[in-house]
């Protein structure tokens, strides 16, 4: 399985890239959306996976039954997609305010309207 | 000494509020404590003298071995007792010459500041410290050049100087660095004990030079010694003591500090001999053909600089006594001249020599100050110019190498200073009247008295040399010979060579400041060739730097978003392709042996929905596929065992569609805005991307991390009361993390209020 997401893993960050370079500014949110997606799996991945053997103690137990699956890059994924989050709320904002001041959905035009 | 340099460096500070009080006895209030510290040095000269060395240290840095650490030889003394000497007398002159000034408080504040970095420097210890202290030396006299900062000449001089010495500043800290690498210590003394072992280390070369290099730009020797007449728009007094007793004579202390170390080799002597040598011919001869009082002296201070430079090469013990007793006497009648220089100018408004003349009647204490240091400058009997002038053909004389040749140099650049000597001295003094007829007096005594303790010392000690040959000259010799010596000085020589050649130059002086208007049309018409001198380069030079930083700017900050992207995306893709190619096994993670279908159906989902999101036409089709994208993922993190993750994805994903949907109704429908070739060519690069990501990952999985953390964690959450090993973490093993994670969301939930809500324009109503 692991084959395959690095396939998937390789093709969110190609599209996420593409539309990364695009000019339109929806555009380039939806690619850093699927840019934070793609980060998260990678994270997950890359610490090897273990199948259904969430990292919870059970009840009565005291220790976690062997294997379990790597509590340490959940943790991080779970800050980085609440920051994702915040941060595409923010760009999204961001957006919104660029577009009703300077009427354009074009980044080129944002560029020219720098400078006097 | 620490204690002395903290005073200096508070009066600094505190300089102009103390001008607020004072007013016109600033100068004097501020010299009295600089008075004090040179005192202070004298009482240490017994000591010194006897062959004593004070050191002083005190840790700093311990961590990184870098102490304050100072010491205090014969060759510091010397220094310390100039600076601090002749910078008490500067306080007074400075006083005196900027009164009333706008910013004179400020100019004081300088003043100290430079001198204290100066005292520093001369008495560091620590090679890390003597640097700072170098360092600040050059940005205390950027200050001072640039002091009437509302005229650009001034401004460019400053710079110029600074740019230059600061050059030379870093080409000394690796020379430092290099000396500490090989020497394994920063302590100067602690070099010292074993001085053989730079120069025979491999790196004695790269250091010599570029120590030499930091010596060389401080001390304007040729071809940076551009720089010094640029100085001259500084205001006198700092044309005085920067050019006179101090920050120029900062290369020649190096010069003098570094020859136990890295001296007395044979590139030593042909670099620093020949460049001394260059120096002071090329400083006399530009001297001769200029008009202004102070570029006069700006250039003879250029081949008084050299001939110091020369002797120091030279290395014998003569010689260094003749570079120690010529490093007074140079202190001596510059200072002096320069501030009668700045008294002619500030009685009479000009400084041109062919429009001065007969000033005698009006100032003639100034006037006799200026004739005594004339005097000393020309080396004439019985003041110590006439001693230091012996010793100097002495000690060419008996050059181990090139002595007549080094003789026949110091002979023609002697004769020219002499004829310098008479045009600054004598000329404005003596003869007519040429000044139209306005009333003018002796400067005030603050003006006056600079130079005439100064002319008087030279006068004192020339009758008297005991005064200074053993107290101060012997101990300088020592420390720069790093062996006991012991220096008298007489007045009289007797009747041989070396009086012959005195005789000669004087004479020669004389008759060459007769020519001096034909050597001043010669001038003229050599000017165009001067014009390729080393200060093109330095323009050239700076013109290119700022042509090269204006096209680079606009190479990389072109102002394209898509641009900025795609450099950062590819330089992280090949980064990261490298990574792949040169780290890590050879093998990649390839097996599809443990697949289930509808796990292969889930990515199946994720990427078609993802190329749905990136080709939509319309708006809403992207928000939808962009979910799928979304839940996809989150059913991939529950199949894994992370149901954490798999919750808040999805109700983060929730969130993510609602607010999309609601921004992008009010952003106009896509258009096709980028042409088919620019669209192909991203989605080659992409696609290369992706590859080197894929086989990042296939690699990374093989990549056995050694013992892995989270056993700790898995075993330690128990006892922070928790079950779930992925919430513990969070909320105890790295809750400071967490607590940053909801500053970022807090600080993110400000901004998108303030974007959505706070109008400019409503802001400009309130008003």
């Amino acid at each position: 399985m692991e084959t395959t997401l690095a396939i998937v893993i390789g093709g969110l960050y190609a599209i996420s890239f593409y539309l990364m370079l695009r000019r339109s500014m929806v555009k380039l949110i939806l690619g850093l959306m699927l840019f934070s997606q793609a980060v998260n799996l990678l994270l997950f991945t890359a610490a090897g996976l273990t199948r259904g053997q969430p990292p919870i103690i059970p009840e009565g137990a005291d220790a976690l039954p062997v294997p379990f699956a790597d509590p340490l890059p959940q943790a991080l994924i779970l800050t980085a997609i609440v920051i994702s989050f915040g941060m595409i709320a923010f760009t999204l904002a961001l957006t919104r305010r660029a577009h009703s001041s300077l009427e354009t959905d074009d980044l080129d035009q944002l560029g020219r309207s720098e400078r006097p | 000494m620490l204690t002395v340099l903290i005073t200096i460096f508070v009066l600094a500070a505190a300089a102009p509020m103390l001008h607020r009080l004072l007013r016109g006895a600033t100068g004097w209030a501020l010299a009295l404590p600089v008075v004090a510290v040179t005192a202070w040095f004298a009482t240490l000269v017994p000591a010194v003298s006897g062959g004593e060395v004070i050191l002083e240290s005190r840790p700093w840095v311990p961590a990184l071995g870098l102490d304050l650490a100072f010491r205090v030889d014969g060759w510091s003394l010397l220094f310390l007792l100039l600076i601090a000497g002749i910078g008490a007398l500067i306080l007074i002159y400075a006083g005196g010459y900027l009164h009333g000034h706008r910013h004179e408080g400020r100019f004081f504040g300088f003043l100290l500041l430079f001198m204290g970095s100066m005292l520093g420097l001369v008495a560091a210890d620590n090679l890390i410290v003597m640097f700072i202290f170098w360092e600040l030396t050059s940005f205390s006299s950027y200050l001072l050049i640039g002091f009437n900062h509302e005229e650009t000449k001034s401004r460019a001089a400053a710079l110029q100087a600074l740019l230059v010495t600061g050059g030379g500043g870093l080409a000394l800290l690796a020379g430092f660095i290099l000396i500490g690498q090989v020497g394994g210590t920063f302590s100067f003394s602690a070099l010292l004990e074993n001085a053989d072992v730079l120069r025979h280390h491999a790196l004695y070369l790269p250091i010599l030079l570029l120590v030499l290099a930091g010596a060389f730009t401080k001390s304007a020797q040729v071809p940076f010694h551009f720089w010094l007449p640029g100085a001259m728009a500084a205001p006198t007094p700092v044309s005085a003591y920067l050019h006179s007793a101090t920050m120029v004579k900062a290369g020649v202390f190096l010069l003098g500090r570094f020859n136990p170390l890295l001296g007395g080799t044979d590139v030593w002597h042909t670099v620093v001999t020949g460049v001394g040598a260059a120096t002071m011919l090329t400083g006399a001869l530009l001297a001769l053909p200029q008009t202004d009082l102070k570029r006069l002296l700006a250039y003879s201070t250029v081949s008084g600089l050299g001939t110091l430079t020369l002797l120091l090469g030279i290395g014998t013990t003569l010689a260094t006594k003749a570079a120690a007793v010529f490093l007074i006497v140079h202190s001596l009648y510059k200072g002096a001249l320069f501030m009668v220089a700045g008294a002619v100018d500030h009685e009479t408004g000009t400084r041109d020599v062919r429009s001065l003349g007969g000033l005698f009647k009006v100032m003639p204490i100034t006037a006799l100050a200026a004739g005594a240091a004339a005097l000393s400058m020309s080396g004439f009997p019985p003041l110590l110019g006439f001693i230091s002038k012996e010793l100097l053909y002495e000690a060419k004389l008996a050059a181990p190498s090139g002595a007549m040749l080094i003789t026949a140099a110091g002979v023609g650049a002697n004769i020219l200073m002499v004829a310098v000597a008479i045009i600054v001295g004598f000329r404005p003094f003596h003869g007519a009247r040429q000044l139209p007829a306005k009333p003018m007096h002796e400067p005030p005594l603050a003006l006056w008295l600079g130079p005439a303790v100064l002319a008087a010392l030279a006068l004192v000690a020339g009758l008297f040399p005991s005064l200074v040959d053993r107290p101060l000259v012997s101990a300088a010799v020592s420390a720069i010979r790093a062996k006991e010596t012991t220096v008298e000085l007489k007045l009289w020589h007797g009747l041989n060579l070396v009086l012959l050649l005195s005789v000669v130059t004087v004479l020669a002086g004389v008759f060459v400041y007769f020519l001096r208007q034909r050597c001043r049309a010669l001038a003229a018409r050599l000017a165009p060739v001067v014009r390729f001198g080393p200060e093109r380069g330095y323009e050239l030079g700076l013109r290119a730097l700022t042509a090269v930083a204006a096209g680079q700017t606009r190479l990389l900050q072109h102002g394209y978003l898509r641009g900025y992207v795609l450099t950062v995306l590819g330089v992280a893709t090949v980064l990261a392709a490298f990574a792949l190619v040169r780290f890590g096994p050879a093998t990649l993670w390839i097996g599809f042996e443990d697949v289930r279908i509808h796990e292969v159906a889930i990515g199946v989902l994720v990427l078609a929905a993802a190329l749905v999101a990136a080709n939509a036409r319309s708006r809403l089709a992207a928000v939808v596929a962009l979910g799928v994208v979304g839940y996809s993922v989150a059913l991939i993190y529950g199949l894994y065992g992370a149901p954490d993750l798999a919750v808040t994805q999805i109700l983060v994903e929730t969130l993510t569609l609602v607010l999309f949907v609601l921004v992008v109704v009010h952003l106009p429908q896509f258009s096709t805005l980028s042409s088919p070739r620019r669209r192909r060519w991203d989605a080659a690069f992409a696609g290369v991307a992706g590859l080197v990501i894929t086989l990042l990952v296939l690699k990374a999985l093989h990549v056995e991390s050694g013992e892995r953390v989270s056993q700790y964690f898995a075993e330690n959450a128990l006892r922070a009361q928790g079950r779930n090993v992925v919430n513990v973490i969070l909320v105890d093993f790295r809750a400071l993390d967490t607590l940053g994670e909801i500053a970022v969301l807090s600080v993110a939930a400000l901004g998108v209020f303030a974007l959505l809500k706070l109008r400019p324009g409503a802001r400009k109503e309130d008003r």
